[in-house]
C-alpha cells in the first residue's frame, strides 16, 4: 500500500543516512494519522523521531534551519491546509536561500503532507494547494499517484539538495500497487506513462491518476485509445515527455483536483500551446475543481472536484471538436 | 471553588437551572450525535465535548446579547451554550439545507454570525486572532460588547496565541481568552508539549490578568467569567481564564483514546460536570426530582424532534451549488 511504501522509503533512508530525522504531530508513539511512521520510533529512537506541539510555523521553520545546518529533516504536516501557517518559512526562507547565498546555501528539506477531498472533511481539510508551491521558484513539488512512485520519489527527495513539497493524497494511503524492494529511487523531473495510447493524452497527477485510468478504460470501450501521462513531479516538470506524447496523439486533456483558477493545469496548457501548437488538432481541455472551497455535503463535495465522467467527456470533446463545431452551426 | 455568585449572594435557582439545562443539553447532543454518527448519518470529523460541558456552560451564562464568541474544532458545546437552535445544528451535521451553514460547513464550521457566534474552526488556534479582531471591531465601533474566544491547550503552543493575546493587551480590548486545558492534543499529553503545564502563566508573562478554574464546575466557571466580563466592559481587559478539564473519550468519534490512563479518566468522571451541575441545582435550590426529570425529558425530546426535522429536510442542489461557485 501507498502508506507502507512511504514508510519503507523513510525507514531505508533513515537506516542509510543518520542525518535523516522526522518530526510531526502524533508521528512517534501513535505512528501518525495515516500510519506512515508506525514503528519508526521503536527502531530509530526519540532523537530522530519526534512529536511536536501544534506549531506548524515553528515546525517548518526548524526543519528549514536544520536542513541549512546539514541535517535531513522530514517535517510531516497533517494536512496541506495547515502548511499555510508555515508559508513564510517555505516561501521567504527555504525557497530563497540558495539564490540569496549566491548558490552556496542548500536546503535539503522535505515537507511531507497530504491534501485533496476525502469523505466530508470540509473546506479547511480538503484543499489541493500544489499551485501555491508551484508558483514559488525554489520549491520542488512532488505528487505521487501510486505506491512505487511514492517510495522512489521520497527516497530521491532525501538524497538531493533543495526543498521538496512532498504532497500525498488522503484517498491514496490505502491503495495497493507493486513496489520494488531496496534501491528503488526515482529522479525528479521524470514523468511516467501510466497507460500508453495513441488518440488523446490525459495528463494527470496524484488522485487524478486512478480517475484518468478509469476514464481511459471507459474510452477504450468506445474505441478511443487514451494515453495517461503522470508527470509525478510538477517542479521540475518533464516537458520532454509531455511534448513527445502530444506529438503522437495531437490531443490533450489535463485533469487536476485543484481549483481551475491559477492552477498548474493552466500552466501546462500554456507550455504545450507555446511549444507544440502545430501538433494540436483540438483545443486543450482542462478538467479541474470548481473555483470555490470544498463543501461538507458529500454530493456537493463530489460536484466540486473532477470525477471520471468529466474526464471521459473532455476526452471525447477533443476527438469530436470539429463535429461539435459543425453541429453547432 | 466558591458556591457564591460573584456579588456574594447565593446563586439563584434560575441560574442553577440554566447551568444544568445547558450542560445536560450538550451531554445529550453529543451522546445522541455519536449514535447518529455510528449509524452513518453523520460523516467527517466529530469532536465530542463530553466531559468539558462545564466550561461552555459557565462562560456563556455570563455573557449577554451583543457579545461574541469564537470556538474551536470541538465546538458543539459552545454553540449550544450560546443558545443555538438544536434543529439547525443537527441539520448541519446531517448536511441539510436547513442547517446553520446549509450543509456547506459541517461540525467544524458551525457559525451564527448574526447571533455573534463567529464559529467553530478547523484550524487549531485560528479562533484567537479572530476573536481579538471582533473585540477590536467593538472598540472601534464604541460598543460595550465583550468577545470570548474558546481555545485549547494545543493552541497555546501556536504562534497565533501569543501574537493575538498581546495585541488584545496593548489595546486593552474587551476580550476574554478561555483556554480549555483538557491536557491532550489528540494523543499528545500536555507534559510532552510544554514545560509549563499551567497555561494561565502564559498570560501573566505579557501582563494579562490571568486565572485558573476547575472547568468541570460550571458555577465556578460562571463566577469567574462574570467578573472577567465586567472588568472587560469597564475597559480593564483582556483577561485569560484557564479551565482545567479532561475528555471523556478519545479525540474524535473514531479515536478509542486508549492512551488516556484509566485512573485519570475515572478521576475526572467522578467530577462529571453534568452531574455536578445537577447536584448544585438540587442542593442549592430545593428543586425536586420530578422537576429534574421533566427538564431532562424535555431536552431529550427536543433532540429527537431535531433529528426528525433534519431527516425531513432537503439538501442544497448541485445546480444551486454551481451557481454559488460561478460567483465565488
Ligand atoms: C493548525 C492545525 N494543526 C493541526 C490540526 C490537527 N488537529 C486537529 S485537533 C488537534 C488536536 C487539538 O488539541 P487541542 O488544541 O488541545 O484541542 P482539543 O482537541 O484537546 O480540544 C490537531 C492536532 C489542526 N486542525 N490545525
Ligand atoms: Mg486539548
Amino acid at each position: 500500500m501507498y502508506r507502507d511504501a512511504l514508510r519503507e522509503a523513510i525507514d531505508e533512508e533513515m537506516e542509510r543516512d543518520s542525518s535523516v530525522f522526522i518530526i510531526g504531530e502524533g508521528i512517534a508513539e501513535r505512528g501518525g494519522s495515516y500510519k506512515v511512521t508506525e514503528g519508526l520510533l521503536d527502531k530509530y529512537g526519540a532523537n530522530r523521531v519526534r512529536d511536536t506541539p501544534i506549531a506548524e510555523a515553528g515546525m517548518i521553520g526548524v526543519g528549514v534551519g536544520a536542513a541549512i545546518a546539514g541535517a535531513r529533516p522530514i517535517v510531516e504536516i497533517l494536512y496541506v491546509d495547515f502548511a499555510m501557517l508555515g508559508m513564510d518559512m517555505l516561501v521567504n526562507q527555504a525557497a530563497k536561500f540558495r539564490l540569496m547565498t549566491g548558490g552556496d546555501g542548500r536546503v535539503p528539506f522535505v515537507m511531507r503532507t497530504q491534501g485533496g477531498t476525502g469523505g466530508g472533511v470540509a473546506a479547511q481539510h480538503s484543499q489541493s494547494l500544489e499551485a501555491l508551491f508551484y508558483h514559488i521558484p525554489g520549491l520542488q513539488v512532488v505528487m505521487p499517484s501510486v505506491p512505487a512512485d511514492a517510495k522512489g520519489l521520497l527516497k530521491y527527495a532525501l538524497r538531493q539538495q533543495d526543498p521538496v513539497m512532498f504532497l500525498e493524497h488522503k484517498h491514496l494511503y490505502m491503495t495497493k500497487g507493486m513496489v520494488p524492494d531496496g534501491e528503488h529511487v526515482i529522479e525528479f523531473g521524470k514523468g511516467d506513462i501510466k497507460r500508453p495510447g495513441k488518440d488523446v493524452t490525459i495528463i494527470a497527477w496524484s488522485n487524478m491518476i486512478p480517475r484518468a485510468l478509469e476514464a481511459a478504460a471507459k474510452l477504450a470501450e468506445e474505441g478511443i485509445d487514451a494515453e495517461v501521462l503522470d508527470p509525478r513531479t510538477l517542479v521540475p516538470l518533464d516537458k520532454a515527455m509531455i511534448l513527445t506524447s502530444v506529438a503522437k496523439t495531437n490531443r490533450v486533456v489535463i485533469a487536476q483536483e485543484a481549483v481551475r483558477r491559477g492552477g498548474v493545469a493552466s500552466d501546462i496548457a500554456s507550455i504545450i500551446q507555446a511549444e507544440a501548437f502545430y501538433d494540436l488538432d483540438a483545443p486543450i481541455e482542462i478538467v479541474a475543481g470548481l473555483n470555490i472551497p470544498v463543501p461538507f455535503n458529500l454530493e456537493l463535495e463530489k460536484a466540486s472536484v473532477p470525477q471520471v465522467d468529466d474526464i471521459v467527456v473532455a476526452a471525447r470533446r477533443t476527438l469530436h471538436a470539429k463535429s461539435f463545431a459543425l453541429a453547432a452551426e | 471553588m466558591s458556591a457564591q455568585s460573584s456579588n456574594g449572594n447565593a446563586p439563584s435557582r434560575e441560574l442553577l437551572e440554566k447551568l444544568f439545562r445547558t450542560a445536560y443539553k450538550i451531554r445529550v447532543f453529543e451522546t445522541e450525535g455519536i449514535k447518529l454518527y455510528r449509524q452513518g448519518l453523520i460523516r467527517g470529523y466529530f469532536h465530542p465535548y463530553l466531559g468539558q460541558e462545564g466550561i461552555a456552560t459557565g462562560v456563556c451564562a455570563a455573557l449577554k446579547d451583543g457579545d461574541y464568541i469564537a470556538s474551536t474544532h470541538r465546538g458543539h458545546g459552545h454553540c449550544i451554550a450560546w443558545g443555538a437552535s438544536i434543529n439547525k445544528m443537527v441539520a448541519e451535521l446531517l448536511q441539510k439545507d436547513t442547517g446553520y451553514c446549509r450543509g456547506y460547513g459541517g461540525s467544524m464550521h458551525i457559525a451564527d454570525i448574526k447571533a455573534g457566534n463567529l464559529g467553530a474552526n478547523g484550524i487549531v488556534g485560528a479562533g484567537t486572532p479572530l476573536g481579538v479582531g471582533a473585540a477590536l471591531a467593538s472598540q472601534i465601533k464604541g460598543t460595550d460588547a465583550v468577545t470570548v474566544t474558546f481555545t485549547t491547550d494545543g493552541a497555546s503552543n501556536n504562534g497565533t496565541f501569543m501574537e493575538s493575546l498581546n495585541l488584545a493587551a496593548i489595546w486593552n480590548l474587551a476580550f476574554v481568552l478561555v483556554v480549555e486545558n483538557n491536557q491532550y492534543a489528540v494523543s499528545t499529553k500536555i507534559e510532552e508539549s510544554t514545560r509549563e503545564v499551567d497555561l494561565y502563566k502564559r498570560g501573566l508573562a505579557i501582563g494579562v490578568e490571568s486565572y485558573q478554574v476547575d472547568g468541570n464546575d460550571s458555577l465556578a466557571v460562571y463566577n469567574m467569567t462574570k467578573d472577567a466580563v465586567e472588568k472587560c466592559r469597564r475597559g480593564e481587559g483582556p483577561i485569560l481564564i484557564e479551565a482545567k478539564t479532561y475528555r471523556h473519550m478519545g479525540h474524535h468519534v473514531n479515536d478509542p483514546g486508549k492512551y488516556m490512563p484509566a485512573d485519570r479518566l475515572a478521576y475526572y468522571k467522578e467530577r462529571d460536570p453534568v452531574d455536578r451541575a445537577r447536584a448544585a441545582l438540587t442542593e442549592m435550590s430545593g428543586i425536586d426530582q420530578s422537576e429534574i426529570d421533566a427538564i431532562e425529558n424535555e431536552i431529550r425530546l427536543e433532540f429527537e424532534a431535531a433529528v426528525e426535522f433534519s431527516k425531513a429536510s432537503g439538501e442544497v442542489t448541485i445546480a444551486e451549488f454551481r451557481e454559488f461557485a460561478a460567483a465565488y
